[in-house]
């Protein structure tokens, strides 16, 4: 693909960040598989990493984020360390949430993520409410909320887009389309058009993209982006993407062909489809595979620092529970 | 000292508390005109619409946008017009607000107040009436607030709000216009339990409304000489167990009493609790409603009602 004043820059950083995503997702795979050390599910989100690098390129550190049972990448993407969340992966002291939330519910306050979610959908009314928190304190900075195409089938996805359009919020959902809800197919369960369609019912201005064309999304994220900074009201994006692994890391995924699989991947994979360009743009491949090594050197360190760190204290099972009446200080 | 209804009384917390903190702010349905029961009456004008705001029939945003909002540094207070609506955001509330801090390791809080009106109030038949006390008693994370009296309902509100937990706070909505002195002044610490009733000869254990009715019958039973030790708990979570043991230890005899569905309700909760840590002369008793289901007709509704009567009742076969 050839793009007229190609901003090589930010193409690289986006591959950068696609490529520690997916080398984030492969160590954690092998920590499941291999080291048998993540003890609950883990989604990975492999063939899904243009989403959270897109979106995320056009945020501010101190916007906030919430994201699903699938939120490595989008974590990692806000800017949280890898290690902290590996350590949190593999339930260790130093973990982002001290080792007491794990994969599904990953989440750094400091970068403006406020957690994935265990629960499917539920994150888009708690989404809206953090923009109207937003707008309460009157600052500027927004919200992104990411779901997958299957929460559009509960009750939060219709409360929390009439909420944030009836009290004009500054937040973009984003439905993160992978066309499977676990082992189902989305399609099979939807009535109507879906996502974009619905979102547009509720009066909400939507758009489409390519959610594996990382250079569209992190484009059209940053006018969302930009627009909803400025005119404080919420946007929706549908992103188009597919979901190269099991539902899980121990599902096979054999309700679906191999073989279209396999051929979906080599026609759409995000980075492969990335690197096209970047090379298209005039990037040397050594440039591009260093980028990678970088990205797998960095997350394997990260898998060490979490292996080698020690569980959280007994007691601190008690900690965080509540100030009033908490277990901390019971004796009973 | 003011009097002040029991609705008033809550309702004067809350404006104090949004005059003292900006960040205090209430949502819910049918705020603007003042609440289903006119706990919000006045506010709009006096605060605006951002501050008292009117949601859409959604619990389950209402109960999620707040606690996001909550998570970013506001201080709700959500209001969900009777407590048995609010089963319609139960994921927002046990499954996100009482478990965030915990589960992102203390990087968030949920400093909300959930109101929830709850109780037999005439002929609201089985949608409209439920008290379910207990089962948020059972959830780590909740503070579990359940007021008596407008002295409570006033100095319970402003702890509430001021709490950085979330308050699960459960008004009965049979006393709203229950009338007392209230000293604004007067301290609240969470978990100790209001002495209605002095005396030594048996420990009745009650809250919310159901209190007032304790009192009621250990004036009855005064009259013939049977001293009863009557505790209100006013929270269920945290609740005064030193105060419980200690009475039912020293009086030797325990009746808990509540509206609530009996089985597995927090009566047994105390029974247990007063059973493992002191003896009894004699086996501890609850009064509370049968299993079964609130009804619409009077007579009907009577059935499954505890009464004053049936506490003095039950207290004197004890000290029998
Ligand atoms: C309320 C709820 N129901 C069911 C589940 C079990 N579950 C976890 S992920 C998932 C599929 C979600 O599909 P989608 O929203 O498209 O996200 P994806 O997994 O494709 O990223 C299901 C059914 C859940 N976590 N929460």
């Amino acid at each position: 693909m050839t793009r007229t004043n190609y901003d090589t820059g930010r193409g690289l950083a986006l591959l950068a960040m696609m490529e520690r995503i997916r080398a984030f997702e492969r160590q954690a795979e092998l920590a499941a598989t291999r080291d048998k050390l993540v003890l609950g599910a883990i989604h990975l989100s492999i063939g899904q990493e243009a989403c959270a690098a897109g979106i995320m390129q056009a945020l501010r550190r101190d916007d906030l984020l919430l994201s699903t049972h699938r939120g490595h990448g989008h974590t990692l993407a806000k800017g949280a360390d890898p290690a902290a969340m590996m350590k949190e992966l593999l339930g260790r002291e130093g973990g982002c949430c001290g080792g007491k939330g794990g994969s599904m519910h990953i989440a750094d306050f400091g970068v403006g993520m406020l957690g994935a979610n265990g629960v499917v959908s539920a994150n888009i009314t708690i989404g809206a409410g953090a923009a109207h928190g937003i707008k309460l304190l009157g600052d500027d900075r927004i919200c992104v909320d990411i779901f997958g195409d299957g929460a559009i089938n509960r009750g939060p996805f219709l409360e929390g887009l009439n909420w944030a359009a009836v009290f004009d919020l500054p937040v973009l959902f984003v439905c993160e389309d992978n066309e499977w809800s676990a082992t189902t197919r989305t399609a099979d369960m939807t009535g109507g058009d879906g996502a974009a369609a619905r979102a547009e019912a509720i009066g909400l201005p939507v758009q489409r993209v390519d959610g594996n064309d990382v250079e569209a999304v992190a484009d059209i994220a940053g006018d969302l982006v930009a627009r909803i900074r400025r005119d404080r009201r919420p946007a929706f994006l549908h992103a188009r993407t597919f979901r190269q692994e099991g539902h899980t890391y121990f599902d096979p995924a054999a309700y679906r062909s191999q073989e279209a699989t396999q051929a979906r991947i080599a026609a759409d994979d995000p980075i492969a489809r990335h690197r096209e360009t970047l090379q298209a743009a005039g990037v040397a491949m050594a440039e591009l595979d260093q980028i990678k090594a970088k990205a797998e050197a960095e997350m394997q360190a990260a898998l060490s620092v979490a292996t080698a760190a020690p569980f959280p204290p007994d007691d601190s099972v008690f900690d965080e529970v509540q100030d009033i009446g908490s277990p901390a200080e019971e004796a009973v | 000292m003011p009097v002040m209804t029991y609705a008033g009384a809550a309702l004067q917390a809350l404006r104090e508390a949004m005059i003292a903190d900006p960040r205090v702010w209430c949502v819910g349905e049918d705020l603007g005109r003042g609440g289903v029961f006119g706990q919000y009456k006045g506010l709009r004008e006096e605060f605006g619409e951002t501050r008292i705001s009117d949601a859409p029939i959604s619990e389950a945003g209402i109960m999620g946008a707040a606690f996001g909002a909550a998570m970013v540094g506001t201080r709700p207070v959500v209001e969900m017009r009777f407590a048995d609506f609010a089963l319609c955001a139960t994921d927002e509330l046990i499954n996100q607000i009482a478990k965030a801090r915990f589960m992102f390791g203390g990087q968030s809080r949920a400093p909300m107040v959930i109101r929830k009106p709850m109780g037999m109030w005439r002929s609201s038949a089985a949608q409209h009436s439920q008290s379910l006390e207990a089962w948020y008693a059972h959830i780590p994370g909740l503070v579990v607030a359940v007021p008596a009296t407008p002295q409570d309902n006033y100095a319970m509100m402003r702890a509430a709000i001021a709490a950085d937990d979330p308050v699960v706070y459960l008004e009965h909505k049979d006393i709203w216009l229950n009338e007392a002195e209230v000293d604004p002044e007067e301290p609240f610490t969470w978990g100790t339990a209001r002495r209605r009733h002095a005396g030594g000869d048996l420990t009745v254990v009650s809250w919310s409304n159901t209190a007032n009715l304790a009192a009621e019958a250990a004036d009855i039973l005064a009259a013939e000489g049977i001293a009863a030790d009557v505790l209100d708990l006013r929270s269920l979570w945290p609740w005064d167990r030193q105060a419980v043991c200690e009475s039912a230890g020293r009086s030797g005899r325990l009746l808990v009493a509540h509206e609530s569905v009996g089985t597995a309700g927090f009566g047994a909760e105390v029974v247990a609790t007063v059973v493992e840590n002191t003896s009894l002369t004699c086996p501890p008793r609850r009064l509370a409603s049968p299993r079964s289901l609130v009804p619409y007709a009077p007579n009907l509704e009577d059935q499954l009602r505890v009464t004053a009567d049936m506490i003095a009742d039950t207290a004197r076969e004890m000290c029998r």
